[in-house]
């Protein structure tokens, strides 16, 4: 019998976010076959289907509209991972593609899993044993739609171990403010409040460090999608053309899942970037192109980056630029232009100039998307990153809780207030590598300072 | 052969309070002690509350008990500790009459009715499937009841060592009990040993008091009790407490009798607490501090004894007294007796329930040290909850359990059954998650509804508190409500050096600023409304409006952090579940969960040694 038998059926992607051609989205639960057949067409039904099979076919969305073709393994409970009916899903590996699918499987009467809870299913069923499960909750909280089998990477090592020196250099300063509560009879020194806040301000200093790391953890992890957008004819497909003959960066050409939109994916310096062109998009209100409009503009408005293209010919497009600027953050928007072998450029209205027909520029084009992907600082290896949305919100959580502290201080309040901040602060970093006891505060007081009137 | 309801075993502070709680919920009741003069006798020193410790004496007095009353009626000096801090934190202490303390608390239990007092030792209990049905006494007598609170102190195989030289006694001066312990352990349960230890008692007459820091009671003084009435207080005429340090050259002193220690050769095996280390202890683990601050502390006013806190030690007799003539004001000083250290027997309070009955022998209740906990009132605060629940428990009625959000002693009772304390367990106001909640300014408001089902708050008493809370709670709607143009506060915020107004504001907001006071802007205001007038006139109703309208956005955060924890309280886990069957749960946590039975799941995440993954499990495995 399984012990979780009467689980509701759960959906999450399987595999690492990032570089790949294919990703795997895991259901699991005993819905699972209905649910998928409901929106995946193949040569026969999945609950027909005997276990361990693999079945082609297409995922349509509920308005019947076609979102990818995908390969479907299932396997019928107990012989899965979680030991439960399983079906697990590859697709092309776009994070948007990757999306879609699950927001569609979402609405089959399946909920999105818990952090790690795929294991704790396989766990119950007892399809892996003790030092996998404990392995995995370490990690609890953290990247757990990544599957079991999915290594845990040296980033993460280096991240549990960074928050986990911040949050004990938290509870040092807690039990100083502990301390002067519990212990004010005692003929001890107290922290000054002063000292107080410069901890605090330290802690909040390496936090920040670890929070901006996140968009460049991002990028490692999940890539950079690229929205390439010009006025007809400045040489997108040239540019793409260019790449696809020339680039020794180019690792595959995955036609668009949508007539109007082309995708390319390049690796620049290990980190990958996806260029979607969104091939006669102009920006009109033209009715017939209304439907491509909205694409583009829905294009832009995911995307990273914008590769804003302009000609040397027709110079810098003003009405294009109002336009992108009013959709996206002008941050992330890279001016380039093309043709720079028919004339020099006006240089101060573009970053990058380049020839998509003789390659001059390339290069030059390569570390500006790279620059401006991962910002200017730098992260060596052994720099803890934050790769993970819960991380980078656990993050922030404690960042907030801590500026807090910091003003309950400047009010001149008393330790129990700053306290408070405090310890949700050390929560929130606790949340992180899944430690919680209130008992270290007073543990560390006992150890470090002579109590005891 | 006599029979009474519920039979109580020692006459210290959580016997006085487990008997005087379930006598007058109306069971016949029978406290047991050795010495009847020894009635709630403060073995250590000679004071009651402090931090945390404060708390709880406000939580007890807010239930119907009698410790705050007797500390106010014994009290030789009051203080507010913290008062420099946020009122959460503030916590009253006294220094107290030890003679007058015993007498009061005895002249309590005999003006009591269905108590009686029985001279005796008992040496076993009886049970019958399970099921507590008497004890036997040392005198050979059989006595008969339906619930047994053991409340035993130190006094279990006690066992008191001064040097190397070690003598049978639970006191100075007192017998052990022997022979419980053991019929305890052949019903099946475990128990260990714990070590505390005491200072050596100093002759006042002898001490150079002229050149040591005085320190004073506060004045006014502050009562414990609600009972109190502010006429009489205080009882007793008020004396102070002196301060003076130990150096290097009593260090060295201290460090010649190593050798004879019974804490260093190992004679003693007991754990002892770690916040209240012996002065041998204190200067072996913190070498680097100079010197260790000892307060020199009445023991009554008729007393001879003078108790020297900060020094308690196990040393020989004769190098704590060369040792304490060389601390300043002390250098002629006699010492009437030397300090040491005491080991008794505890029952790792795993083995208890959150009612403080015992998981296996229905009827058994343990309260105080033999839950491994130090203090007469954390000992005084489980008293009252096992004889509110041996009672109601006779009677048939519903258990009394507190939830760490309510109470100090929730905190407490869910710490010794979760996390089985295996060193000597004080409370913290660190302990308490809820600590801008549990304050002693609000005891009564917390906690006086239970007094009052159980009987053991005057309805004079509880009606006063529910005018009260309507009060309060009508004038926090007005203030909310209400502004107050800048004209009208202006000149105050000015002298209270705090930003002036430009435009109205409303009362609430205004209140917030850390050093602008609620009775000075409702004066300013001029409001001419019947509930502010009335508000202005309650003191008490005055500082909980205030209180909760300046901590708001700290007590809201608070329960942020709470809530998460909350949910998991609710979670129930079947009585006798078997943790054997998940597989999945690590070898520790599921030894740990077999052992305390948590009731909920956020009892089980608290249990040290309970990892987040094993809750996990344990969370889908009762959802399924």
């Amino acid at each position: 019998m399984l012990l979780s038998q009467n689980e509701e059926t759960i959906v999450a992607l399987a595999t690492p976010g990032g570089i790949g051609a294919i990703s795997v989205i895991r259901v699991s639960g005993p819905e699972s076959f209905r649910a998928i057949d409901n929106i995946f067409s193949g040569k026969q039904k999945l609950v027909n289907s005997t276990t361990h099979t693999i079945h082609y076919g297409k995922i349509y969305s509920v308005d019947k509209e076609l979102v990818d073709d995908v390969l479907i393994s299932i396997f019928r409970s107990p012989n899965s991972y979680t030991g439960e009916d399983s079906v697990e899903i590859s697709t092309h590996g776009s994070p948007y593609i990757v999306q879609r699918i699950i927001e569609i499987i979402l609405s089959q009467n399946v909920r999105l899993a818990d952090p790690g809870e795929f294991t704790r299913r396989a766990f119950l069923n007892g399809r892996i044993d003790l030092a996998q499960a404990e392995a995995v909750a370490d990690v609890i909280n953290s990247n757990t739609e990544a599957s079991l089998r999915g290594a845990r990477n040296q980033l993460d090592g280096l991240l549990s171990q960074k928050v986990d020196s911040l949050r004990e250099k938290l509870i040092n300063t807690s039990s100083l403010i502990e301390l002067e509560l519990d212990f004010s009879e005692e003929d001890l020194e107290f922290l000054s409040y002063e000292e107080v806040e410069k901890r605090i301000k330290e802690i909040i200093q390496e936090l920040d460090f670890l929070i901006s790391s996140y968009s460049f953890g991002r990028v490692l992890k999940d890539g950079v999608n690229v929205a390439l957008v010009g006025e007809p004819n400045v040489g997108k497909s040239s540019l793409l053309n260019y790449l696809l003959k020339e680039a020794r960066a180019i690792v595959s050409e995955i036609p668009g899942t949508t007539r109007d939109i082309i995708r390319e994916e390049l690796v620049i310096d290990g980190i990958l970037f996806r260029l979607y062109d969104t091939a006669g998009l102009r920006f009109t209100e033209d009715l017939i192109e209304k439907e491509g409009v909205f694409r583009s503009k829905e294009a832009v408005r995911n995307a990273d980056l914008v590769l804003f293209m302009n000609d040397v010919i027709s110079g810098f497009s003003e009405n294009l630029w109002i336009e992108l600027k009013s959709i996206t953050d002008p941050e992330r928007i890279l001016k380039v232009v093309n043709k720079i072998d028919l004339r020099n450029p006006q240089k101060d209205l573009f970053d990058v100039g380049i020839s998509a027909k003789t390659g001059e520029g390339i290069e030059l084009l390569f570390q500006a998307l790279k620059t401006k992907a991962l910002g200017t600082k730098t992260y060596s290896e052994k720099s803890a990153v934050v790769s993970n949305i819960r991380h980078f919100n656990a993050l922030e959580n404690a960042k907030e809780n801590l500026t807090t502290a910091l003003s309950s201080i400047n009010q001149k309040l008393s330790g129990e207030f700053v306290s408070v901040d405090l310890r949700n602060a050390e929560s929130a970093l606790g949340e992180i590598i899944g430690k919680v006891t209130s008992e270290d505060i007073l543990n560390n007081i006992f150890s470090k300072f002579c109590i005891g009137k | 052969m006599k029979k009474f309801d519920i039979i109580i075993v020692g006459g210290g502070h959580a016997g006085i309070e487990a008997a005087l709680s379930a006598a007058q919920m109306g069971c016949s009741v029978a406290i047991v002690t050795m010495d009847i003069s020894a009635f709630g006798r403060m073995s250590c020193n000679p004071a009651i509350g402090g931090s945390a410790k404060g708390h709880l004496v406000f939580e007890i007095d807010a239930l119907g008990g009698f410790m705050g009353l007797i500390a106010d009626k014994s009290g030789i000096q009051f203080r507010t500790l913290n008062k420099s801090k946020g009122p959460a934190v503030w916590a009253g202490r006294s220094q107290n009459d030890r003679k007058i303390y015993s007498e009061i608390a005895l002249e309590y239990v005999i003006n009591s009715k269905n108590i009686e007092i029985i001279e005796d030792s008992i040496t076993a209990a009886i049970e019958e499937n399970k099921k507590i049905i008497g004890v036997k006494t040392l005198k050979g007598n059989e006595i008969r009841c339906k619930a047994l609170i053991v409340c035993s102190g130190t006094f279990l195989n006690g066992l008191m060592h001064t040097g190397l030289s070690s003598t049978k006694g639970g006191r100075f001066g007192e017998q052990p009990s022997e022979g419980l312990t053991k019929s305890i352990v052949d019903m099946g349960f475990e128990s260990g040993r714990l070590k505390t230890g005491t200072p050596p008692r100093l002759n006042k007459k002898t001490i150079n008091w002229k050149i040591l820091e005085e320190q004073p009671g506060d004045i006014p003084p502050i009562p414990f009790s609600k009972k109190t009435s502010a006429e009489n207080f205080p009882y007793l005429p008020q004396v102070s407490c002196h301060i003076t340090y130990t150096d290097q050259s009593v260090h060295k002193i201290l460090e010649k009798g190593f050798d004879r220690s019974p804490l260093f050769t190992g004679l003693i095996g007991g754990t002892g607490p770690r916040y209240c280390p012996s002065i041998e202890d204190k200067i072996v683990r913190f070498s680097d501090k100079e010197r260790h601050q000892l307060f020199l502390e009445p023991e009554g006013l008729d007393s001879e004894l003078i108790y020297i806190n900060g020094f308690s030690t196990s040393l020989p007799a004769d190098i704590q007294f060369e040792a304490l003539r060389k601390i300043k004001g002390l250098e002629e000083v006699e010492m009437i007796r030397p300090g040491y250290a005491v080991e008794y027997d505890y029952f790792p309070p795993y083995q208890v329930d959150l009612t403080l009955e015992t998981k296996i022998i229905e009827g058994l209740y343990f309260a105080g040290q033999i839950n491994g906990t130090s203090g007469y009132e954390e000992a005084a605060a489980q008293g009252i909850v096992a004889g509110i629940n041996a009672a109601l428990k006779i009677q048939k009625r519903p258990e009394f359990v507190l939830k760490r959000s309510e109470a100090y002693i929730g905190v407490l009772i869910d710490d010794l059954v979760g996390k089985s304390t295996n060193e000597p367990y004080r409370m913290f106001t660190s302990r308490a998650e809820h600590r801008l909640l549990l304050r002693q300014d609000n005891a009564d408001r917390r906690l006086m509804k239970y007094g009052f089902e159980f009987g053991l708050i005057s309805n004079e008493m509880y009606n006063e508190l529910e005018e009260r809370e309507v009060l309060i709670s009508k004038s926090k709607n007005v203030i909310k409500q209400t502004k107050i143009i800048p004209k009208q506060i202006n000149s105050y915020l000015n002298s209270v050096q705090t930003p002036h107004l430009d435009n109205s504001e409303s009362i609430e907001k205004i209140v917030k600023r850390p050093e602008v006071g609620l009775k000075s802007v409702l004066n300013a205001a001029e409001n001419n409304s019947v509930v502010i007038d009335e508000l202005l006139n309650d003191p008490k109703a005055l500082e909980q409006v205030e209180i909760e309208i300046k901590y708001d956005g700290y007590i809201q955060r608070q329960m942020e952090l709470i809530s998460k924890m909350e949910r998991n309280e609710d979670i129930l886990i079947p009585l006798n579940f078997n943790y054997t069957r998940l597989k999945s749960i690590s070898t520790e946590g599921r030894e740990k969960l077999s052992k305390v039975k948590p009731r909920s799941i956020g009892q089980a995440a608290r249990i040290s040694g309970v990892t987040p993954s094993d809750i996990s499990v344990l969370l889908v495995y009762l959802k399924s």
